[in-house]
């Protein structure tokens, strides 16, 4: 079975002790860096009208320091993950990318990254509402942190009034 | 010129470092009070050390603060982009638009600020509910507190900057140009670099110059005088045609309308050279149009429709997917703030009297 496990920066962790318990030995790790951050920002700086020089575009400091991450992210997840696999750093519409590179893979492995305090909706992020919604194979959503008790569930709303 | 200056030489000193230390702190690890430092923060660096220093210096400190703490850096980094345009209102150095306004207006500086003060305050509290409204989601995904130490704050900077606004407030009664002023904070700094030696002073000097860009003067300059051509060839008499006149309500909302508008067809400076001398004589409307001008960019994200296409055809493989998302957040604040900032400005010309 090939397992792709998408890490970003705040959930990685869990994604990759996830990929452990399927006992698959054909895993990739993808990390995909955001563009539209480091486009806004070449954007503001060409809004400048060239008051600057091109050297001092924070666009392109954003990107490298996008890339670090990334870079630094996946060696400690390869690290965690403890056996061999293949590694994937991208960049672009991160959840376009994520279903793009999950074409050939069965079990993308994929973390809840939204508001977890109010469980609903909204526990799922704009990207990870995409990639569950579009992804070309089984995806495994996994909790970053323990899973709530069923506890956490709301009562039931009374019935409406009748009239 | 001399802004920019003053701008680099307190990134030397370490201001902005600092500041990602101290934001970082102060948003232990939550998301949303990073939000409301980083507006603070960007705001207040737009204002004293005007638009380019936010997008220059603070935009990639920001970004660096958001991802140490594991949070996403888009709204904070967004917040910097449109804040440098939106928080640019407040003083006449805070922006180029201003300063050519601001000769042509007869206000004192210290009257300038004044009058921008509520509507610079009002345009700052919308963009702040629409962002926390817009990014609700990433802002209340999970982050962790950095234990980052923040180190000692840069006070020969700080106290440069300080004594500098002191010193745009004083001079202006005093006949001297804020210029000079910033000038010569910048000079102070300068000489202190010198004094610390970390590398050779003529490069020191030499980077200073570079940073200062000459060259933008003379692009300033010129843009000038093509403005005052096109304006003179039939542009200026229509712009005077459906420009209002009066420091009524309804006029300053028009004349803020007009100049948005032109903003986001031209870049700002060239719109702000078109309207100031239709709004010349009129404090009231040349504040109006400065709103429109400085607020209006943000409704795409690079300014407006020209720097748009300009770098659609220098870069046109990298056209940005997620351009819909920021025009989004540009049509949701963007005339919020308007009027809201207008509506601020003219209480604000009621209550002092002055501009009229």
């Amino acid at each position: 079975m090939r397992v792709l496990a998408w890490l970003t920066d705040n959930t990685w962790e869990a994604c990759v002790d996830a990929v452990r318990t399927t006992n698959s030995p054909d895993v990739t790790l993808l990390y995909v860096q955001a563009s539209d951050v480091s486009e806004a920002t070449h954007g503001a700086f060409s809004g400048l009208l060239g008051r600057h020089r091109p050297g001092h575009d924070p666009g392109d400091v954003v990107r490298a320091a996008s890339a670090a991450t990334g870079d630094a992210v996946l060696s400690a997840a390869v690290e965690r993950l403890g056996f061999d696999c293949r590694v994937e750093h991208l960049a672009g519409a991160v959840e376009r990318v994520v279903v793009a590179t999950a074409a050939d893979a069965d079990l993308l492995v994929v973390a809840r990254d939204g508001d977890r305090s109010r469980l609903g909706p909204r526990s799922l992020g704009h990207a990870t509402r995409f990639v569950v919604d579009h992804a070309p194979c089984s995806v495994m959503l996994i909790w970053p942190e323990e899973a709530p008790d069923l506890g956490s569930i709301p009562p039931k709303p009374p019935h409406p009034p009748r009239r | 010129m001399a802004i920019l200056l003053l701008a680099h030489l307190s990134d030397t000193e370490g201001i902005f470092r600092w500041a990602g230390a101290a934001m970082s702190r102060i948003a232990a690890g939550r998301p949303q009070r990073l939000l409301a430092v980083v507006f603070g923060v960007a705001a207040l660096t737009t204002a004293v050390l005007s638009l380019d220093a936010t997008v220059v210096l603070l935009t990639p400190v920001v970004f660096s603060t958001a991802t140490l703490m594991r949070a996403r850096p888009k709204p904070h980094v967004y917040a910097c982009t449109h804040l440098a345009n939106s928080a640019s209102l407040l003083l006449p150095v805070s922006n180029l638009t201003n300063l050519l306004a601001y000769r042509t207006s007869g206000l004192s500086f210290a009257a300038f600020a004044v009058l921008m003060a509520l509507p610079w305050l009002v345009v700052i509290g919308v963009e702040y509910a629409v962002f926390r409204r817009f990014f609700d989601t990433d802002l209340s995904s999970p982050a962790r507190a950095t234990q980052q130490p923040v180190g000692r704050p840069p006070v020969f900077a700080i106290v440069v900057l300080g004594g500098c606004l002191l010193g745009f407030a004083t001079a202006g009664p005093l006949g001297v140009d804020p210029a000079i002023v910033a000038g010569a904070g910048a000079v102070v700094l300068l000489v202190r670099r010198l004094f610390v030696r970390t590398e050779p002073p003529v490069r020191t000097v030499w980077k200073a110059i570079l940073e200062a860009n000459p060259l933008f003067c003379l692009f300033v300059l010129a843009l000038g005088i093509v403005v005052a051509a096109v304006s003179r060839h039939g542009l200026g008499a229509l712009l005077a045609a459906v420009f209002p006149s009066g420091d009524s309500l309804v006029a300053l909302l028009l004349a803020a309308a007009v100049a948005a508008v032109l903003a986001n067809l031209v870049n700002n400076l060239p719109a702000a050279l078109l309207l100031i001398p239709v709004a010349a004589g009129h404090p009231g409307l040349l504040l109006a149009v400065l709103l429109g001008v400085n607020v209006g960019p943000n409704l795409t994200y690079v300014g407006s429709l020209a720097t748009l296409l300009w770098r659609r055809i220098l870069r046109a493989r990298e056209a940005g997917p997620a351009m819909g998302e920021f025009l989004r957040l540009g049509a949701l604040t963007v005339p919020t703030a308007l009027v809201a900032g207008v509506c601020a400005l003219w209480l604000s010309l009621q209550l002092t009297g002055l501009g009229g």
